[in-house]
């Protein structure tokens, strides 16, 4: 049974690796807004501090948003989705297959990326620590959570605008605790609540959104 | 798995669907069993695409079920899928890889990780291209070739014999019968008359009824 969770994550590793433009783009997008930011604010470092948290948070969930809608697009166009749901596999289990390779392609060059562009807001050692920490603990929520909007809009001709408005209520939660961690830090305060709180989003959205997604591809096709 | 051991039971039972106002199936019934074959005729339009996809699950009819072995495939949806092996119009794989990766990850995924390529499909020479790279009678023959790796006993193809050369057809015939003979059963849609030699019942489809 997890032999398919591992052969649909390989075959996702595989695909994307010969499209790395892909790949590119949502990292680009981090960069460019991470650091457009300080120049267009302020330069003092008491603002960078305030604002670092947010924006890097924001430009992170941002990132995460705009290349979801691609996690089901090409599957759907050249009948992959179809192979994947007529598979005599658990549907759900190949969909968190999917999720994680997405998660390791998008998600962890950007939390491995976070550090290094927060320089530019002057966050303390332990502040980049717990942003690290927290977007580790908070994009398998978002991926899960995009990973169902994405399959529910998978079929329209204009999903990434559905897509969207879908999705940012529902991580707004995320946002919330993930910067409020990294808010906390800078200030020199306990950040153990809000991580705890994302870890468990995570494990919840981990377990039962691989369902939702199966269910939302096979209303997608149908 | 080869469950083409035992008997073959699939039946529809008074399928209905509608598109819009239109009413694509309407009490669509029949049955089929070991060794058997229906090819399903009719114009462009009528629904044989769609009462292919509901019998493999990938379309929901509003009313009636698909039987498989006496037992509705939504109640056991990976025994069902097991025994199934599925061409559409699509052919399910991934232009920037290779027709041996895609064809690797299909077999794997069917629990058949180690495969051998029927050299008479004539995909030798480029079994190391890209999808991407392949004419369209190339990519058939390679979507085809997923089906004959995956030796379910019921096979459902949407039109097989498009864009094939005649070499095509006749290693597809070749196939289809060495299937329906060893015990498998086979539903195709078909616009020619390429499945002739096969002898298997044809049954058209129009205004939704099945005659």
């Amino acid at each position: 049974m997890s032999g398919a969770l591992k052969t649909v994550f390989l075959h996702e590793m595989q695909v994307s690796f010969r499209r790395w433009s892909d790949l590119v783009s949502p990292l680009v997008f981090f960069v460019v807004v991470v650091t457009l930011f300080p120049l267009a604010v302020s330069p003092l470092p008491e603002v960078l501090q305030q604002i670092g948290p947010g924006v890097l948070w924001v430009a992170a969930l941002l990132a995460i948003l705009l290349s979801m809608n691609r996690l089901f697009r090409d599957d759907f166009e050249d009948g992959s989705l179809e192979t994947l749901v007529l598979a005599p596999e658990p549907l759900p289990l190949l969909m968190l297959g999917k999720v994680l390779a997405y998660w390791v392609q998008v998600a962890v060059p950007l939390i491995l990326l976070a550090p290094v562009v927060a320089v530019a807001y002057d966050l303390p050692g332990n502040a980049l620590q717990t942003l690290v920490l927290s977007l580790l603990l908070g994009t398998p929520a978002l991926s899960m959570l995009g990973s169902v909007a994405a399959a529910l809009t998978v079929g329209l001709r204009q999903g990434a605008g559905v897509l969207a408005i879908l999705l940012l209520p529902l991580s707004i939660p995320v946002l919330i605790f993930g910067s409020r961690a990294v808010d906390l830090a800078v200030n020199d305060m306990a950040t153990r609540g809000p991580l705890l709180l994302l870890a468990a989003i995570s494990v919840l959205s981990v377990t039962l959104a691989p369902f939702a997604t199966a269910a939302a591809v096979r209303v997608s096709l149908d | 798995m080869n469950a083409k051991d035992g008997p073959i039971e699939l039946s529809a039972r008074d399928l209905l669907l509608f598109r819009g106002e239109r009413c694509l199936l309407d009490g669509v019934s029949f049955s089929i069993g070991t060794g058997e074959g229906i090819a399903l005729r009719g114009p462009n339009g009528t629904g044989k695409t769609t009462l292919l996809r509901v019998l493999c699950g990938l379309t929901e009819a509003e009313e009636g079920a698909v039987y498989w072995q006496g037992t509705d495939i939504r109640r056991q949806r990976q025994l069902w899928q097991a025994a199934l092996g599925w061409s559409g119009h699509l052919n399910g794989f991934k232009a920037d890889l290779t027709v041996d990766e895609n064809l690797a990850f299909y077999s794997s995924l069917y629990g058949q990780p180690d495969y051998a390529l029927p050299p008479e499909l004539g995909l030798g020479d480029c079994i190391s291209l890209p999808v991407r790279a392949l004419s369209a009678g190339q990519k058939r023959r390679t979507s085809l070739a997923a089906v004959i790796l995956g030796n379910s006993p019921v096979w459902i193809l949407d039109e097989p014999y498009t864009n094939l050369d005649v070499q095509g057809i006749d290693f597809l015939n070749q196939c289809l019968s060495r299937h329906i003979n060893g015990g498998g059963a086979l539903i195709i849609a078909s616009h020619g008359n390429a499945h002739a030699d096969l002898g298997i019942k044809e049954l058209t489809l129009e205004q939704g009824q099945l005659s």
